[in-house]
């Protein structure tokens, strides 16, 4: 199992001018642990496959998260 | 002004880059498993899936392919619009 | 040779008039970590890398064109029919006075592309491994411009693109390990 977002928390000082973005996240997609890919992984119907961008679910890495797993960026759109 | 065969492009269009995405997928994944039978089976249905779309939608739109890939109709229709970026 | 097809990879559509959304896309367009130094990249790369890998950096640098072509549909649509003051306001003034609507290959800053955004050190290790980080690259500036669209059908071909990284950086770690490892060797001895 993997996460496809990490985050952690920057050191902020009471004299940094801008109020903190935090946490700061940053993606770690599936193509980090997912060795040399398996045959027969499951699929994605041609259609599906079409709009994830793979063919494959074991390798689609969603962006932005739904919920704004990446912070403020994602709560706008 | 004749819209009934507009709607049809988009769809028939939309079928082919889903089966042609698939294509490229199975493309990239068997460069790097050339030994998957599997894989290879799905590939060539899929192209054969492919040429098929490609040619329904020919008959209607006019050529898809360049250079003899398609055959062309009368008079030479290649060079029409509108092209991929004009849709 | 090629043949060119009359057909995007993915449709694109785009919401509204939006110089601006342009001005940040050509970066995927004429950048250092965009399409066309992708494509021009692993092409010119696979003459000198193990005839394992020849196949894989040949279609993803094929597949990239296709990319280019869609980045360029992006650009030309969100600017067709921009009037000059809209590409004046969208900081596209210095674009315009030089290229009117015409697309270029520069950067979102304006810097020309240039051969030096390709690495070929003629060492496939060396050369994967900055294909690897060439796609994360481009992953990363999908984000980033993503974050700042907010033209939803746009987002919506961009998020394609960006998961098209994703898979061709697997790919690429897989050429890794079939040359670490001599993977398909079966097929030789």
């Amino acid at each position: 199992m993997y996460t496809p977002v990490k985050c952690y928390q920057p050191y902020y000082s009471p004299f940094d001018p801008c109020p903190p973005r935090t946490p700061i996240c940053y993606a770690t997609p599936p193509n980090l642990y997912l060795g040399f890919q398996q045959p027969n992984l499951p699929q994605y119907s041609l259609k599906e496959a079409l709009y994830k961008g793979t063919l494959w679910p074991s390798l689609y890495d969603p962006y932005p998260l739904e919920g704004g797993g990446y912070r403020e960026q994602s709560t706008e759109g | 002004m004749n819209k009934a065969p507009k709607a049809d492009r988009y769809e028939l269009m939309e079928k082919i880059q889903v089966v042609d995405f698939a294509l490229v997928e199975l493309t990239l994944y068997l460069d790097t498993h050339p030994q998957d039978s599997q894989a290879i089976q799905q590939f060539n249905q899929l192209a054969v899936e492919s040429r098929d779309l490609k040619n329904v939608y020919e008959q209607h739109f006019g050529p898809l392919r360049q250079y003899g890939a398609s055959f062309s109709g009368y008079p030479w229709n290649w060079k029409d619009g509108p092209w991929p970026w004009q849709l | 040779m090629w043949y060119y097809e009359k057909k995007l990879q993915y449709p694109v559509k785009v919401t509204e008039c939006n110089p601006r959304l342009a001005k940040y896309l050509v970066e995927q367009y004429g950048g250092a970590d965009g399409e066309l130094s992708a494509a021009l990249r692993y092409l010119n790369q696979r003459y000198t890398i193990p005839d394992k890998v020849i196949g894989l950096l040949t279609d993803i640098g094929t597949e990239e064109f296709a990319h280019l072509e869609m980045i360029a549909t992006m650009i030309y649509k969100l600017t067709k029919d921009a009037t000059p003051e809209q590409m004046k306001e969208a900081g596209l003034g210095a674009h315009f006075a030089n290229h009117d609507h015409a697309l270029f290959y520069n950067n979102a800053a304006g810097t020309p592309w240039t051969a030096t955004y390709i690495a070929a050190k003629g060492d496939p290790i060396a050369d994967l491994y900055e294909d690897i980080a060439a796609e994360e690259k481009a992953r990363a500036t999908y984000q980033w411009i993503i974050n700042m669209s907010d033209d939803p059908c746009l987002n919506d071909s961009l998020k394609f693109l960006r998961e098209r990284e994703v898979v061709h950086s697997q790919r690429f770690r897989e050429a890794v390990e079939i040359l670490k490892f001599e993977r398909d060797r079966k097929q030789y001895f």
